[in-house]
């Protein structure tokens, strides 16, 4: 019952998030001096000309019935269409939608194994130098973003050794018909290794540099989770009952330890989506992030908005999914 | 950058050193720019063009880092570069910090209503990603020194806010707080001899980060040609045009990133060193 309502409360906190974020980015962007409607059209255009656009696209109309209008039509799935490419703007968004989340998915599992690893292994050699590099590692990983990570394996992995595509989603030359925008997915379904082999090549780079940094903050906590647990009673008994020391890490410490981390990743992965849209743009990756950047420079607002608000919906969900998933493992607070 | 806390007491002599040392240089470099600077940043030698740094077969020694492919000197660049870069750090780290805590502080202590609006503006502000954030906020205002600051501080202020909200938090529930009170000190004026001192370490911490993350904010936003004026030299703006010519000029990249990437370091690590400093468990 506790549960149910304070379900209903998160939902409902979600709920005056989301429409916070949509006041915000609709009446920021509708401060902009430039007028989106004369940079469609060519020179000669008329007076009239412009008033027909203007109407066409609601701009006429005043700030805050303008509102109300992209308001009712978002609640119905409409998100109006790009000034730009002049297509609606959702079919645009979930068009670009699956990269970002394939190359986002990447860069969490990336981080997870490295994390992991890192954690692990600090644990089963504490006090010694082994830790003691993992830290420094770790402390050097968090202490600079993504975007710079991105250009150091730029320079590692496309120049000084070239092993990896520095730009691009998929090489134009190769010859294959994706039926869905999940390529990564795609190719693997449809046993197409060659394919899957190009994408990945492609993706590795910018989801390892979105990794890095999260890679870091998940071997910190995990390890400082697990050293905490090394010292717990019954794992000392799984010790003094002969297993080796790296089955009672696993086996022992990690199931108890690994909740605080969990939660953790969840917060963080927001960031780390929210880290593609430099990413992207550094890789040439045509997802989300990239085509917001253009969007920006475009002034294409209905297209920003609904980027903005794609982003903002991600960013809640995983949120309210993380939070309920603590409340689902949690028994404490299961049973309050 | 994150709220993770290492338990590990690190050397903190050392990396203080280094990166106090590394920043202390890069202030020196941008004031005497044009002292130091070997050439004028803006000049464009067209026959000088993708000129390799000295130590490289046929290069000029005239250009200690190299030429761009205009010409243009890279180390003057660098070195120009870093008046934008520090600028911004100082400034909007600073109004950051001030806004941020601020807000962080009174609704940390007065808690209720006020509380309410500034931690539900938090939630709004997380949910939006703070590049394209950043990215919207200079098409609005247009590009230029001012609008990056605002952008920073527009962005940020929630970086602050929720860590001095915390902690000014588990201060007002102290009892030297309580004391205070029942001695007749007002709230506010409790909140500012008495709180406020307390907290003031983690905002000094926090503050050294977010010069860092600044500097960054600033490298992306020319990386995306959103600074200011399109020729004007910044980190950003040259790491932009050496990740397209990275094949045929990599010094046009390499060294303005391995300023960038060495400041921001520095940053951090002077607030991770200050927070451990700070820190009277580490002490």
């Amino acid at each position: 019952m506790l549960l149910m309502r304070s379900i209903l409360a998160r939902l409902v906190a979600t709920c005056v998030t989301l429409f916070g974020a949509a006041v915000i980015v609709f009446f920021v962007i509708r401060v902009v001096p430039g007028n989106p409607i004369a940079m469609m059209l060519p020179p000669g255009a008329t007076e009239d000309d412009i008033a027909r656009l203007q109407a066409l696209y609601g701009l006429d109309k005043s700030i805050f019935e303008q509102f109300v209008i992209w308001l009712g039509g978002v609640v119905q799935g409409d998100f109006g269409t790009s000034i730009s490419l002049r297509q609606p703007v959702l079919d645009l968004v979930l068009g670009r939608l699956p990269a970002t989340l394939e190359l986002s998915i990447m860069a969490l599992v990336i981080a997870v194994i490295i994390g992991g690893a890192m954690a692990l292994t600090g644990t089963l050699r504490r006090e010694t130098r082994t830790e003691a590099a993992i830290d420094v590692t770790g402390g050097m990983a968090l202490s600079v973003p993504d975007f710079l990570w991105g250009l150091v394996l730029i320079l590692l992995f496309g120049v000084l050794w070239p092993v990896f595509h520095i730009s691009g989603r998929v090489s134009p030359s190769l010859d294959f018909d994706f039926a869905t925008q999940f390529y990564l997915f795609e190719s693997v379904l449809r046993l197409r290794f060659d394919v899957w082999a190009d994408l990945v090549s492609h993706m590795f780079m910018p989801a390892l540099a979105l990794a890095i940094p999260l890679a870091a903050i998940i071997a910190q906590l995990l390890k400082q989770s697990l050293k905490e647990t090394m010292h717990l009673d019954y794992v000392t008994l799984a010790r003094t009952k002969g297993y080796p020391e790296a089955s009672v890490i696993t086996r022992e410490a990690l199931p108890n330890a690994v909740l605080p981390t969990l939660t953790l990743i969840g917060v963080q992965f927001t960031f780390l989506i929210g880290g593609t849209v430099i990413i992207e743009r550094l890789f040439s990756y045509e997802g989300l992030g990239n085509m917001a950047i253009d969007a920006v420079i475009n002034r294409d607002l209905p297209l920003i908005q609904g980027i903005v608000i794609l982003f903002a919906l991600i960013f809640t969900v995983v949120n309210l999914v993380v939070d309920m998933t603590y409340a689902a493992l949690n028994p404490r607070l299961r049973h309050a | 950058m994150h709220d993770a806390r290492s338990t590990m007491r690190r050397p903190i002599g050392l990396r203080l050193w280094l990166s106090g040392g590394w920043v202390t240089l890069l202030v020196l470099g941008a004031i005497f720019a044009p002292l130091i600077a070997p050439h004028d940043p803006l000049y464009q030698d067209l026959f000088a063009g993708r000129m390799p740094p000295v130590w490289v077969d046929g290069a000029d020694p005239n250009f200690l880092l190299g030429t761009d492919s205009l010409g243009r000197d890279v180390l003057s660049r660098i070195l120009y570069g870093a008046r934008l870069a520090l600028t911004v750090a100082l400034v909007a780290g600073v109004l950051t910090c001030l806004i941020g805590a601020t807000l962080g502080l009174i609704a940390g202590y007065y808690r209720g209503w006020v509380d309410m609006v500034i931690s539900r503006l938090v939630d709004i502000w997380m949910a939006f990603p703070p590049v394209l954030f950043a990215i919207l906020l200079i098409a609005v205002l247009g590009t230029g020194l001012t609008s990056i600051i605002i952008a920073i501080v527009v962005i940020d202020w929630t970086r602050f806010a929720r860590v001095v909200r915390a902690e000014a938090m588990t201060q007002g529930t102290m009892d030297y707080v309580a004391s205070a009170q029942v001695a007749g000190r007002t709230r506010f004026g409790t909140m500012l001899t008495e709180i406020l001192p307390n907290v003031l370490p983690t905002i000094l911490a926090l503050l050294t980060l977010e010069m860092g993350i600044a500097v960054i904010v600033e490298a992306i936003l020319s990386f995306v040609n959103l600074s200011i004026s399109t020729d004007a030299p910044t980190w950003g703006g040259m790491i932009a045009e050496g990740r397209t010519s990275v094949h045929q000029a990599w010094w046009v990249l390499v060294f303005p990133l391995i300023t960038l990437f060495l400041t921001v370091l520095s940053f951090s690590q002077l607030g991770e060193g200050l927070k451990d400093y700070f820190d009277p468990v580490l002490r």
